[in-house]
């Protein structure tokens, strides 16, 4: 095949994708350094670093990278520890296991504003929410999930819808296991703890790494599920990143600021994706 | 062997736990879409099944024109990301270049961008081209934020196919569009159809443009759903009803692709 018509087959992917990684990052960034404001048109011209002061002097701001942080950190521990240990569990065959795992994996699959508002209405609400019948059942006083524990809360909602992710990459890469090398391991005399940490975690080291990686960048810009509960409250107290640019941007459309706290995700986001582009490029090569 | 056979039973009975924990608020939106109003706040199994939520949210809502828009976003983009991406994964499977490696790279890097990074040029763009509330303009955007996985796993799915083949049909004179249709797609066709239903299952519950860039006319059940948030939230069954139809079709769909998952959700660094 004559070459003109190879680059041909792939310039539509490449031009769109091209286009779609430099033009708005670019325009991001450009915003970043003007005044601009929707409501406001006679201000304009060149802001200099004056939109990331800013935004800096925003009182909603430590507290929003306070809370990215926070969620991203937590979502990352529970769906991990949880992940791998329903890993290890569902690695033994068991009566109905592959039932059992489409059961398992299920909450991924359910949109984002639908899981939200099932958990703050019917799960997590102080009076009829399941959690508050339970602890009625059992004599406790139920809590008030959203009222007293707002980040928790939300973080109880990410986790159930990224678990399944988690454990589904995890349990994968845990089938690949050699049997050879465990057999081995158990004719040495080898404990299942000791197992567990010589033999599977190693093996599950790549995997691990993959699902920080994935779900960092998705949960970077969580946005849908505060947006449905919270609206970033009471006060900032579940306002992340995501949540603050666009109250900044579409809600007070100041753009200058909204797209310098834009411009700090995509840095956050880089920092991650440096690690997770020299993973995938080792399988890249290890599959030719 | 005794004990190791009372041992499966117990990891057998703990996983089953976990399952049924997991899924619980999903079995519970299935119970309740049937409950009545005055009954779904009651947390009782026993009630008599009835239709009604499902009638109230057919009648005080366009669900119909929610949910078609939903279908035509998803649709949409998914096809046109194929024909975007398979002549693309043709030529990087079976005519590779010291750039393909690198190129493809690059490609799954674009992904690595964070939605609210670029939020506002897009939604300004969207403004001027009258592209705000179009269904047109999600499609776009979809597909643009899908296409990489498209091409990954296309590519993929495409080097499974012997060339030999291929060559075989070029001497017989088939040209490159006939080589793609009748001989690659249908050797490719369960990568393929595992693929769409993925791209499928991604741009249906997408809900961070989709709130963003739609209102009323195209909004998809993503953004229909959120307008439950308050104060229509506190009715549980309508809003069980409405989320039960808009959760389920998309739920079969990603039992149905399970396998194809893992390495189109991780671009094949886990397999």
């Amino acid at each position: 095949m004559k070459r003109p018509i190879r680059t041909l087959l792939q310039a539509p992917s490449v031009g769109l994708l091209f286009l779609w990684m430099i033009v708005p990052l670019a325009m991001t960034i450009y915003f970043s350094f003007i005044r601009y404001n929707l409501l406001n048109p006679d201000v304009h011209g060149f802001a200099g670093f004056q939109n990331y002061q800013f935004l800096w002097e925003d009182p909603a701001f430590v507290p929003a990278l306070i809370n990215t942080l926070a969620l991203i950190g937590s979502v990352l521990i529970v769906t991990i520890v949880l992940g791998t240990l329903l890993a290890v569990l569902y690695e033994r065959r068991f009566f109905g296991r592959n039932v059992a795992t489409l059961l398992v994996i299920a909450p991924f699959f359910v949109m984002p504003t639908v899981s939200a508002l099932v958990w703050k209405n019917m799960i997590l609400h102080p009076v009829y929410g399941l959690l508050a019948h339970a602890f009625f059942a059992v004599g406790l006083t139920p809590i008030d999930w959203f009222g007293r524990f707002p980040m928790v809360s939300v973080i109880m909602i990410l986790s159930w819808e990224w678990l399944p992710f988690a454990f589904l990459i995890l349990y994968t890469s845990i089938k690949s296991l050699d049997r050879e090398q465990r057999e081995a391991a158990l004719i040495d005399g080898a404990k299942p703890v000791q197992m567990f940490f010589h033999i599977t975690l190693p093996h599950l080291k790549r995997a691990i790494g993959v699902v920080i990686m994935i779900e960092t960048i998705f949960l970077l810009s969580v946005f849908a599920e505060i947006y449905t509960t919270t609206s970033g409250g009471p006060g900032t107290a579940t306002t992340n990143l995501a949540y603050l640019v666009y109250s900044q941007g579409l809600q007070q459309f100041d753009i200058g600021i909204a797209s310098a706290g834009g411009i700090l995700a995509v840095v956050m986001a880089n920092v991650v994706a440096f690690f997770l582009v020299r993973i995938l490029a080792r399988s890249l090569k290890g599959n030719t | 062997m005794e004990s190791s056979r009372s041992r499966s039973w117990l990891f057998g009975i703990i996983g089953w736990l976990v399952a049924i924990v997991l899924f619980f608020p999903i079995f519970w939106v299935a119970i309740t879409a049937f409950k009545t109003e005055q009954a779904a706040y009651s947390p009782s199994l026993i009630f008599s099944p009835t239709l009604e939520s499902f009638h109230e949210v057919f009648a005080r809502s366009n669900y119909v024109g929610f949910a078609l828009n939903s279908i035509y976003i998803a649709l949409g983009s998914t096809l046109l990301c194929f024909i975007i991406a398979i002549p693309a994964a043709y030529r990087m499977a079976f005519f590779p270049s010291a750039k393909t490696q690198s190129t493809l790279l690059w490609m799954l890097s674009t992904k690595m961008m964070p939605a609210v990074g670029v939020l506002l040029p897009i939604y300004l763009l969207f403004k001027s081209a009258g592209l705000l509330d179009s269904v047109w303009g999600l499609i776009g955007i979809y597909t643009l934020i899908n296409l990489p996985i498209a091409i990954w796993m296309s590519y993929t799915y495409f080097r499974e196919v012997p060339s030999a083949i291929l060559e075989a049909a070029r001497v017989d004179g088939a040209g490159i569009m006939s080589q793609i249709w009748h001989v690659l797609t249908p050797m490719a066709l369960p990568g393929i159809s595992s693929t769409a239903l993925l791209l499928i299952i991604l741009s249906w519950n997408e809900a961070f443009w989709s709130i963003n860039l739609t209102s009323s006319h195209a909004a998809p059940l993503t953004v229909f759903i959120a307008s439950y948030s308050s104060p229509e939230g506190l009715f549980w069954a309508k809003l069980s009803a409405a989320s039960l139809l808009a959760v389920a079709p998309i739920m079969v769909m990603g039992w149905l692709t399970q396998k194809q998952l893992v390495s189109g959700l991780t671009f094949g660094a886990v397999k």
